[in-house]
């Protein structure tokens, strides 16, 4: 890797950190519970980081530290998911009076 | 393992589902700016997920490591799956702290890995590597132990106190300094190994000891703050590793976690500095001239069956909740009685302060829990100029967030803060346990106005009590 990539590098996180700004910033203060618990989920995206140094032939951790990293990340994918949508079902609009 | 001649085609067609994947979530961030299509927004979040599982799948040697998806990956989706579907809501902040500190640890965990697979003892780092993957390291780590405190502080396992100590901010000083330290060490390839570790070990410490002093009502600030870490870790993590997906993703987090924790902020009216060296709440006995003599006032106790009478023949309530409401479980019960009232034809509207709760939003979704529609709920900005126009705001376990103080007294601590105008109703109910101060530790004159009644005990068993003196009326 080189300057010229990271400065590519650079420009993707900059333009992305402008992008999360400008959508996160239209995210009503009743949804921001599951929104902190969606972001969450989505940083869960170590999973891929996690899964690319664990799972090669000699993994720079060893065998147990390798399984934990993918346990954590795992763990962060799933639950952050599965929290966050169990509480956006929670979320409902007024019913008809009867 | 694939042919050379095929590698590059098929890591473009990766680098593409990626791309993909950055799409996705952010499509499903933007579906989160109404509840109605928020589940959708979360829906594409997942899909997003899973393309990028099943392209990094084509990458990994599964001969040698399938036993490491089987167990990691598979302990980790039950235990998520089990722990998210066990939560209760009014502990969802510490099961958020917990997750963020997973993907904390597992991003500086994977940047360790990155680093050391350089062999920095044997050959030079880098520059552009050393520093990324140190950099992760030291805020993953921070990330780490600092969500476990968190955690440790909201599930009350130790106390939700602030924990002080003389030279405390000398302390984390230091750690900071030494884990800077290691990182220009590591890029100046002096002795970059024990660098490393000395870096990694101070963030591990210094994550535990900045989270130490925060109080349990600051910590909506500290959690939004630990998930804009973790982001940043993870966009970190792609630099090191060279991946864009998360790259985007952690620019996505870690801008989402900032924005939430200046919203934090300013809704306490203190400064992130202030929150995090402040230790507010911890010793306010010195401070206490002016507020004492206060206390002297007294106080108009009502009953159950005057406050029924008030609400039910009143055109509009408003509620506000606090945090006290979710300690006495009384949520359901909140909602029955405004069920009651609604039948009597009272107008119901709920008023929801930034920071009630113990994480932003918080409030919001213990009252959906309870089957509270979402368009009753307010936020502070819209519903206060409601208030002058409102019969009955009835109080149920929020305090600081009342204090007409801070619109009023410039001697007071939350002098400033934005608070919800339940002082301009022109009836205030306050069910509360006794006379005892909120977090701040101080007073609200709230309690000794001329239009405020108090009822005491328990907020479940008042509620409970005030539904079915409704239901007689």
């Amino acid at each position: 890797m080189n300057a010229a990539h990271l400065l590519i590098e650079l420009t993707v996180f900059v333009l992305a950190v402008f992008v999360g700004l400008e959508v996160i910033s239209k995210v009503p203060a009743t949804l921001h519970t599951p929104l902190m618990s969606a972001t969450n989920a989505i940083h869960g995206i170590v999973l891929v980081g996690a899964l690319l140094v664990a799972v090669v032939a000699l993994p720079t951790l060893g065998p147990v530290l390798s399984v934990v990293v993918v346990f954590l990340a795992s763990l962060n994918v799933f639950g952050g998911y599965v929290v966050t949508q169990r509480m956006l079902s929670m979320f409902k609009p007024r019913e008809d009076k009867k | 393992m694939l042919a050379a001649a095929n590698a590059p085609a098929t890591q473009l067609w990766i680098d593409f589902a990626y791309l993909v994947t950055g799409v996705c979530f952010i499509m499903g961030l933007r579906y989160m700016n109404t509840p109605k299509t928020a589940r959708l927004g979360n829906t594409i979040s997942i899909a997003g997920m899973a393309i990028a599982l099943v392209a990094t799948g084509i990458l990994l040697d599964w001969a040698a490591g399938w036993w490491i998806v089987l167990v990691g990956l598979g302990a980790g989706a039950v235990v998520g799956i089990y722990a998210a579907r066990a939560v209760k809501m009014t502990a969802m902040p510490q099961m958020v702290a917990i997750f963020n500190g997973c993907g904390g640890g597992a991003a500086a965990m994977v940047a360790s890995a990155e680093f050391l697979k350089l062999n920095p003892q044997t050959s030079a780092v880098p520059l552009d590597l050393a520093i990324t993957s140190v950099l992760t390291a030291i805020i993953g780590s921070i990330s780490f132990t600092g969500s476990i405190i968190a955690f440790l502080k909201l599930q009350e396992v130790m106390t939700g106190r602030p924990i002080v100590y003389p030279g405390q901010q000398v302390v984390n000083g230091l750690l900071a300094l030494i884990a800077v330290a290691g990182l220009v060490l590591v890029t100046l390839n002096i002795d970059p190994l024990p660098a490393f570790f000395a870096s990694l070990a101070a963030a591990l410490v210094l994550g535990v000891l900045f989270v130490l002093p925060i109080g349990g009502a600051d910590m909506p600030v500290i959690i939004s703050l630990l998930n804009s870490f973790t982001g940043l870790a993870a966009a970190l993590t792609g630099f090191a590793l060279g991946n864009n997906v998360l790259i985007i993703s952690g620019a996505l987090v870690g801008a989402s976690g900032t924005l939430l924790t200046l919203m934090m902020g300013k809704a306490m009216n203190r400064s992130v500095a202030n929150v995090l060296f402040g230790a507010f709440g911890s010793v306010k006995t010195g401070a206490g001239g002016p507020a004492t003599s206060a206390s002297g006032g007294t106080v108009r106790e009502s009953t159950v069956d005057d406050v029924a009478t008030m609400l039910a023949y009143a055109r509009q309530v408003i509620i506000v909740p606090g945090y006290g409401m979710a300690v006495a479980q009384a949520q359901h019960s909140v909602r029955e009685l405004a069920d009651q009232l609604e039948k009597k034809g009272v107008e119901v509207k709920y008023a929801i302060h930034p920071v009630a709760g113990r994480m932003p939003g918080h409030m919001n979704v213990l009252l959906a829990e309870a089957n509270v529609p979402y368009p009753a709920l307010f936020d502070m900005d819209d519903i206060n100029p409601e208030f002058p126009r409102t019969d009955v705001a009835l109080i149920i376990g929020a305090n600081d967030v009342t204090n007409p103080d801070a619109r009023n007294a410039p001697s007071s601590p939350i002098y400033g803060m934005p608070i919800l105008d339940v002082d301009k109703a022109k009836q205030v109910v306050v069910l509360k346990r006794s006379m005892k101060p909120g977090f701040a530790g101080i007073d609200n004159p709230l309690y000794e106005l001329p239009n405020t009644s108090m009822l005491f005990g328990d907020a479940k068993a008042s509620i409970d009590k005030l539904v079915s003196a409704v239901k007689t009326l």
